[in-house]
C-alpha cells in the first residue's frame, strides 16, 4: 500500500479558544449564573479601582448613614461605606474559597489517583484515613486551626482545604478505579508508557470534567463555611472587608432598623453560592450526558 | 514496516511453558490458566480458542504483562519476559516484544485524542524525535491499515467500528512489535467488516513477518488466519494442532463440541446443551495433546 501524505495528523487540530466557553453555556438560568460569576470575578480582580471609597476607614459622624449620593448603600455602625466594603470584600470572600478548592482539588486528585493506581492495601489504608477526615466537619477543623494558629484567613483556609480533600480524593479514586479497567488504559501500559504518564496524561484528562463539576459545587460550600467563620469573628478580621464579617458588623445595624449593611453581603453570598451550585450541577449533568 | 523479528535461526518467537494463573474470589480460588505451554515460530500464527471463561484472555494479558502469572515462563526470542518491568528501557523493550489489539474498538482508543495524535504519542515514546519523520510514519501506518489523513484528524467517536479497529492495529504496529496479540479483535464488528479486518491482518502478516496470536471463540476466523490452533477448556489445553487437522478431525470431545456449536441449517441447540452437560472435565479427558 502506498503511503499517504499527512500534514495535520500529528498535532491535534487547532481549536477556537472561545468554543469551549460557548459550549459551557446552557439554559438561560445557567447562562445568567455564568454572567453573575463573571461579574463577581471582574469585581474581585478590579476591586481597588472600582471601590469609590476606602472601606477600611469610617467616619463616626456618618454612622448608619442612609443610602445616597455619597454612600450608595449607606454606611455601617463604624461609618464605613457599605458599597465599597461589598466590592473590596469580594476579594477575600472569593479568593479564600478559591484557595480552599484549588488546594483540596489538586491534593485530592493526587491522593485519589495514587490510591486507585496502587490498589490493594495502599488503597485500603488511604480509604481509612479519608474516613477519619470525613468525621471532622470543615468548620470544626477550621475553628481548631484558628485556636492553634490564630485568627485570619490562612489557618482556616488550610484547615478547610484538608477537610475538603477527602471529597475530591474519594471521587477521583472511584472514577480512576473504574477508568483504570478500560482497555485504552491497558493500551497505554502495553505501549510502554510509565504509570505516572498513564495516570496523569491518559487517565486524569478523562475524569477531569467530573472533578471540575465537584470543585465548582465545593466552592459554594467553602464560601459559606469561610463566611460563617468570619461571621463568628474567627476568620478575616476588621477592618479588612469581608462579606461574613460585614454581616457580623451589621447585626447592630439590623437592631437600628438600617439592615442594608447586613442584607447586601448576605445577598451577595446567596447569589454566588446559588450561581456556583447551578453551574456545578449543569457541569455534572453535562458529564453524565456525555458518559451515558 | 521494519518489524524486529529474529532471523530464522530456530529460536521460537515466543515460548510459553507451565503458565498458571489463579484468582481468589469470595468463595475460594478459581484456576484461570493451568500448565499452559506452547511455542510459536517467527512469523507464525496461533489461534487460542475456547468459550468464555476458558482462560484465553487471561493468557493474552499475561503475554502482555498486564497480569502476572503465578507460575511458568514466557520467553520472547529466547529472552525471558520479565514479570515486572522497571525503568523506561525495560518498558519499551517489552512493548517492542509484544503488542495487543483489544476486543472493543470503542473503548480501546483514548476518546480525547485524534487518531493522528494517538499514533504521534506512540512514535514519540518510541524514540522518533523528528516531527516530520513522525508525520511521515503516521502516513505510512495509516496507509498500511487502509486509513487516510481524514481519519488521522478525527477522534475515535467520528469513526466506524471497523475504522477504529484499523486505527488500533496501526497503533500496535507503530511500536514495531515482534508479536501481535489480538484478543477477539473482530468479534465486535459486523461480518463484512470482520472480513476486511481479517484480510488486512493476513496482508500485514505476509508483508512484515510479524507473529500473531489470535484469541477467539470463532473457529472459522481462526482457520482463516492461523497455522495452528490451541483449544483451551477451563484453563487447560485440550488440543494443540495444525488448524486444518483440528477442524477436520478434532481429537478431543470439547473441540468437537465447539465445532458442533457453529450454527448451520438443522443445528440443534438442545443437543449441544446436552452434549455440554455430558462433557468430562479437561483433566479427566486426558489433558494436553501437544502438537509436536
Amino acid at each position: 500500500m502506498s503511503a499517504v501524505t499527512l500534514d495535520s495528523a500529528a498535532a491535534p487540530p487547532r481549536r477556537d479558544p472561545l468554543r469551549r466557553l460557548r459550549r459551557l453555556g446552557g439554559s438561560w438560568l445557567v447562562n445568567t449564573c455564568l454572567v453573575i460569576l463573571a461579574v463577581f470575578l471582574v469585581v474581585a480582580l478590579a476591586a481597588p479601582w472600582l471601590a469609590p471609597q476606602d472601606p477600611r476607614f469610617g467616619a463616626l459622624s456618618e454612622t448608619f448613614a442612609d443610602p445616597g449620593a455619597a454612600h450608595w448603600l449607606g454606611t455601617d455602625q463604624g461609618g464605613h461605606d457599605t458599597f465599597s466594603a461589598l466590592i473590596e470584600g469580594t476579594r477575600t470572600s472569593l479568593f479564600g474559597p478559591l484557595a480552599v478548592v484549588v488546594f483540596a482539588t489538586v491534593a485530592g486528585i493526587a491522593v485519589g489517583l495514587f490510591s486507585a493506581w496502587r490498589g490493594g492495601w495502599v488503597d485500603a489504608a488511604i480509604g481509612r484515613v479519608l474516613d477519619i477526615l470525613f468525621a471532622f466537619p470543615a468548620l470544626l477543623l477550621a475553628i481548631l486551626a484558628v485556636a492553634l494558629f490564630g485568627k485570619g484567613l490562612t489557618a482556616p483556609v488550610l484547615a478547610m482545604a484538608v477537610a475538603y480533600l477527602p471529597y475530591t480524593a474519594r471521587l477521583v479514586r472511584g472514577l480512576a478505579a473504574a477508568e483504570k479497567s478500560r482497555p485504552y488504559i491497558a493500551a497505554y501500559r502495553v505501549q510502554g508508557h510509565s504509570p505516572v504518564f498513564v495516570s496523569v496524561r491518559g487517565l486524569l484528562p478523562n475524569i477531569t470534567p467530573t472533578v471540575l463539576a465537584q470543585a465548582t459545587v465545593n466552592f459554594g460550600y467553602a464560601l459559606l463555611d469561610l463566611a460563617a467563620l468570619s461571621f463568628l469573628g474567627l476568620g478575616v478580621q476588621p477592618p479588612t472587608p469581608d462579606w461574613g464579617s460585614m454581616i457580623n458588623q451589621g447585626q447592630s445595624a439590623v437592631l437600628q432598623e438600617r439592615p442594608l449593611s447586613a442584607i447586601v453581603p448576605a445577598l451577595a453570598i446567596v447569589l454566588v453560592v446559588v450561581a456556583f451550585n447551578v453551574v456545578g450541577e449543569h457541569l455534572a449533568d453535562r458529564v453524565a450526558g456525555r458518559d451515558a | 514496516m521494519t518489524t524486529d523479528v529474529t532471523p530464522h535461526d530456530g529460536t521460537p518467537l515466543i515460548e510459553v511453558s507451565g503458565l498458571r494463573k489463579t484468582y481468589r474470589t469470595g468463595t475460594g480460588e478459581v484456576v484461570a490458566v493451568e500448565d499452559l505451554s506452547f511455542s510459536l515460530p517467527v512469523g507464525g500464527a496461533l489461534g487460542l480458542v475456547g468459550e468464555s471463561g476458558s482462560g484465553k484472555t487471561t493468557t493474552a494479558r499475561m503475554l502482555l504483562g498486564l497480569e502476572r502469572p503465578d507460575a511458568g515462563r514466557i520467553m520472547v526470542r529466547g529472552t525471558p519476559l520479565a514479570e515486572t518491568v522497571r525503568g523506561r528501557a525495560a518498558r519499551l523493550a517489552r512493548a517492542k516484544a509484544v503488542q495487543m489489539v483489544f476486543q472493543d474498538p470503542y473503548l480501546s482508543l483514548d476518546g480525547r485524542l485524534s487518531i493522528g495524535a494517538t499514533l504521534d504519542g506512540v512514535l514519540r515514546l518510541h524514540g522518533v524525535r523528528d516531527p516530520a519523520a513522525r508525520s511521515a510514519r503516521i502516513g505510512e501506518l495509516l496507509a498500511q491499515v487502509g486509513l487516510g489523513p481524514r481519519e488521522a484528524a478525527t477522534r475515535p467517536r467520528g469513526l466506524s467500528g471497523g475504522q477504529r479497529q484499523r486505527a488500533a492495529i496501526a497503533r500496535a504496529l507503530a511500536v514495531e512489535p515482534a508479536l501481535l496479540v489480538l484478543d477477539e479483535a473482530v468479534s465486535a464488528l459486523d461480518v463484512s467488516v470482520q472480513a476486511q479486518v481479517l484480510n488486512l491482518l493476513a496482508d500485514i502478516r505476509r508483508d512484515t513477518g510479524i507473529g500473531l496470536i489470535f484469541v477467539s471463540h470463532d473457529l472459522a476466523v481462526v482457520r482463516y488466519l492461523c497455522d495452528e490452533a490451541l483449544v483451551l477448556h477451563r484453563g487447560r489445553t485440550v488440543e494443540h494442532r495444525p488448524v486444518g487437522d483440528l477442524l477436520t478431525a478434532p481429537a478431543d470431545p470439547y473441540t468437537r463440541l465447539l465445532l458442533a456449536s457453529i450454527p448451520r441449517p438443522g443445528w440443534d441447540p438442545e443437543h449441544i446443551a446436552r452434549q455440554r452437560r455430558e462433557l468430562p472435565a479437561p483433566a479427566a479427558a486426558g489433558g494436553v495433546v501437544p502438537s509436536e
